[in-house]
């Protein structure tokens, strides 16, 4: 078995709704080996969101401990997980979250703009990433002028501009018909074979069917992890 | 995030609602306007005051007989006893710090040359009077202290009388008569202009003053070489306050007036009384500082609203920003930048018809008007301080959004 990228024991996540406590996560404890390519699923409000949110360092667990790559992110600060984050983790997200009246290269850079590498470099490091996404022609489009597919492209080279160990994609194909979001699908695919590690979050059984294990959770707890 | 790209940011974010950006700046332009018109009009006054009180010479103390004011019972200025020229010379032995003195006589007196007349003021002084003045001629000379001493008759007229009596032509070397003293005229003066009373001060002439005591006036004013007035020039390092103690404190001993009895004579630093009296111009310059404050504090209101709109229409923005790596500052800063290029735009606007309103009411005429290269600083200074001061809550609040609730915002 390869090492653990990501190991986590009893991670616990409370919200507090007024006087309600909602419990997302309740106790989970999981191994993610590096190159792993992992679909995390179940019905809205199981904490698929929520653990996804942990591992990205968005959030932090309420108890619990949580490491990746030898960091432990359960006792960051708010801007070391932003900096772990900067440095760690690509995310894709459903509805792309590109800059508007912002070039595809600009956006694909943005990571690199708060990593402090230097104008030059970010768009080089941003155009490389943009070509092995397939968008070499259009690094000077804005997000307007690209379709749903492409605009998702973007965000995915914006997500490995940064070299991350990580990439963290939420229903990446939720807002792409079927031809596209095969052709994301195959993306990722390649990544992985690549040997990033890959994290996604669906709903949809034949996304998952990409990934090479799925955990599904139900009620703030995995109930099902198979390969 | 250097500085350069966060500008980049800010005004490509500034420039898709040119419209509400515009809007949003007019508080700020209003302001700095307000400001720059203010800070032209009260330099403007104070350059005046500053003018009055170098066209009388600066560090001037004028000594007169005459009770201080306000103490009634004694007799009005002038009425008591006439100072001299032992006066005069005392004051320039035994006082510390003055650099020149000059007694000063004057009366009308009736200027004929070739048939034309001219009837003005003539002033008898010593020949200490021109340097306490900071008054000297433009052309020819002025006459020596023996010319005094022997009560030679020379002249030297100012502009206006030289304009009135001998036109184009030169007036030096000619002959004048002064009364029915013909005199040489040795000089021209420099010109003036109009004293702050309206009087033109180009229209005199000047002359020894043993000369117009004893051959032009002819007042029999009971005294030995009476002056009417004593002009004395303080050095520029000396406190006026410290020379004028100095000088009562010789006139008292000279006019033998008994300690606890009043003085007879004054000592007034000129400088200090129009100062005084241009208290109340200032009190303009206050009521516009506080009208240009409360527009600059309406316009940092509306920059802090508009940027409070401008966060929560970004709300995504600022999530996939934190996402992707942004600490906190990067936000803030982000935020903050934003806010001070709105300003500094809007302030550089502001001083644009800020300066255009200083040079109307210049045209105006009503009120002096000095606009000085300062004000771009003022401008940028404002400009600089209202954005960073307003903007800073809603940086602050933007850079406090939580990532996961900033990103699902809808």
């Amino acid at each position: 078995m390869s090492p653990a990228l990501i190991q986590c024991r009893d991670l616990t996540r409370v919200y507090k709704m007024g006087d309600n406590e909602v419990h997302a996560l309740r106790g989970v404890s999981t191994r993610i080996a590096k190159g792993d390519y992992v679909a995390i699923m179940g019905p809205s409000g199981s904490g698929k969101s929520t653990f996804m949110n942990m591992i990205g360092a968005l959030d932090r667990p309420t108890s619990g401990t949580l490491e990746i790559d030898g960091e432990r992110l359960d006792s960051m600060k708010p801007d070391e997980l932003a900096a772990f984050r900067g440095r760690r983790v690509g995310f894709v997200f459903q509805q792309f979250n590109l800059l508007p009246r912002t070039t595809a290269t600009q956006n694909a850079a943005l990571p690199l703009l708060y990593g402090g590498v230097p104008g030059q470099e970010r768009a080089r490091r941003a155009e490389a990433r943009l070509q092995q996404v397939g968008l070499g022609e259009r690094m000077d489009h804005h997000p307007a002028q690209l379709s749903g597919g492409q605009q998702q492209r973007v965000a995915i080279a914006r997500a490995l501009v940064n070299d991350p160990a990580i990439l963290l994609a939420d229903e990446p194909t939720g807002a792409l018909d079927s031809q596209t979001s095969e052709e994301i699908l195959q993306i990722f695919d390649q990544l992985n074979r690549d040997g990033m590690t890959i994290i996604l979050v669906t709903h949809e059984a034949e996304v998952a069917e990409h990934a090479k294990r799925q955990i599904v959770f139900r009620d703030g707890e995995i109930v099902e992890d198979r390969t | 995030m250097n500085l350069l790209s966060a500008i980049r940011v800010a005004l490509i974010s500034l420039r898709v609602n040119a419209l509400r950006t515009v809007l949003a700046m007019l508080g700020v332009i209003i302001g700095v306007a307000a400001v720059i018109v203010m800070v032209s009009v009260t330099a403007g006054a104070k350059q005046a005051v500053e003018e009055q009180i170098a066209s009388f010479g600066a560090n001037l103390l004028i000594i007169r007989p005459g009770s201080s004011a306000f103490r009634g019972r004694r007799g009005g200025a002038g009425t008591a006893t006439f100072m001299n020229d032992a006066d005069v010379n005392a004051i320039a032995d035994e006082i510390d710090g003055v650099a020149a003195v000059s007694g000063e006589m004057s009366g009308n007196a009736t200027f004929v040359v070739d048939g034309v007349n001219w009837t003005t003021r003539i002033q008898g002084v010593h020949a200490a009077y021109f340097e306490t003045r900071d008054w000297f001629v433009e052309s020819g000379r002025e006459f020596y202290p023996e010319e005094v001493q022997s009560g030679a008759r020379v002249t030297m007229i100012g502009q206006t009388l030289a304009r009135e009596l001998f036109g184009a032509s030169d007036p030096i070397g000619q002959t004048i008569r002064v009364g029915s003293t013909p005199m040489e005229i040795i000089g021209v003066m420099t010109l003036k202009g109009q004293s702050s009373w309206g009087q033109d001060q180009d229209d005199v002439a000047f002359a020894p003053i043993t000369t117009v005591r004893d051959r032009i006036l002819g007042y029999d004013l009971g005294v030995r070489d009476p002056v009417f007035t004593i002009y004395a020039e303080t050095n520029s390092g000396e406190n006026p306050d410290n020379v004028t103690a100095d000088i009562e404190d010789l006139m008292r001993v000279r006019r033998n007036i008994q300690p606890g009895a009043d003085d007879d004579f004054t000592v007034r630093n000129l400088g200090e009384f129009i100062r005084a009296r241009n208290e109340t111009e200032n009190q303009l310059g206050v009521l516009l500082a506080a009208a240009a404050a409360i527009s600059l504090l309406v316009g940092g209101i509306g920059i802090m609203n508009i940027m409070l709109v401008s966060v929560t229409e970004r709300t995504r923005e600022i999530g996939l920003r934190l996402a992707v790596g942004a600490k906190r500052a990067d936000i803030r800063n982000q935020f903050l930048i934003e806010s001070v290029t709105l300003c500094f735009t809007g302030g550089l606007i502001g001083m644009g018809i800020g300066v255009l309103g200083a040079i109307y009411i210049a045209s105006l005429g009503e009120f002096p008007v000095q606009i000085q290269p300062t004000i771009a600083l003022i401008a940028i200074g404002s400009s600089a301080f209202v954005g960073v001061f307003f903007g800073f809550y809603p940086a602050h609040r933007a850079s406090r959004l939580d990532p996961i609730e900033a990103l699902r915002f809808e």
